[in-house]
């Protein structure tokens, strides 16, 4: 198991009724911790239309995920 | 340069910043809040960005700007909180030698601020409801 800091931002953090939380999560990739996310807060978003970052760096979703990092899950962006 | 605003853009504040001794054209775009978005009527917007990755994401747009059409200067401010119709919700501009780069480069630069950087819209609407509106291009690409 690793521990990861998940951040939510915007309709996640509506979702999820926390902006932040550390989680105990048997993850490889980020796509997993998205999907465990997902799982523990009922999200219904479909994972193409959302963006994430680790450690403050934007990845793709199969980037592996590290024990202590942080996974940042944007939902889809509408700037402008 | 991308900056994330919580008080009134000032578009003439900017623009005197762009000013350079090269510069033929200088361009402009303001996103403005509308009153309606696929047919509902809205009364004000919200806006929240993650600003680390917004000006780190912006420096790449703005290199890639460079590459594609050299101008001398150019900025970007977006707003962030409660804005009311007609507030500026978002300025970019740009000076170059000539108006063409200027024009592309601006266009070049608010299409890509719209797609690529963390920054999220919640509608209030005046039937009391209230919705974040999803990126169109990132929906179309689904």
């Amino acid at each position: 198991m690793k521990t990861i800091t998940v951040r939510y931002f915007a309709m996640f953090r509506e979702h999820a009724g926390l902006s932040t939380e550390t989680l105990s999560l048997a993850a490889e990739t980020a796509a997993d911790v998205f999907a465990a996310t997902r799982e523990r807060h009922g999200s219904t978003e479909p994972r193409g239309h959302c963006k994430v970052a680790i450690n403050d760096v934007m990845v793709s979703w199969d980037s592996k995920v590290e024990d202590g990092d942080t996974v940042l899950l944007f939902p889809p962006v509408a700037g402008g | 340069m991308l900056t994330i605003s919580s008080t009134p853009i000032q578009p003439d504040v900017l623009r005197r910043r762009l000013f350079d001794p090269a510069a033929g054209g200088f361009c402009a775009f303001e996103g403005w809040v509308r009153n309606e978005n696929e047919g509902h009527t809205v009364l004000r917007l919200e806006y929240e960005a993650y600003e680390p990755l917004a000006v780190s994401e912006a420096d790449k747009i703005f290199a890639e700007a460079m590459d594609r059409f050299p101008y001398l200067q150019a900025l970007c401010v977006h707003r962030i909180g409660l804005l009311e119709i007609g507030d500026c919700a978002v300025w970019v501009g740009v000076s170059s030698p000539h108006r063409d780069a200027a024009f592309r480069a601006c266009r070049y630069i608010i299409d890509e601020v719209k797609v690529r950087l963390p920054i999220w819209k919640k509608e209030h609407y005046v039937d009391g409801n209230s919705g974040w509106v999803n990126c169109e291009r990132c929906a179309r690409a689904s």
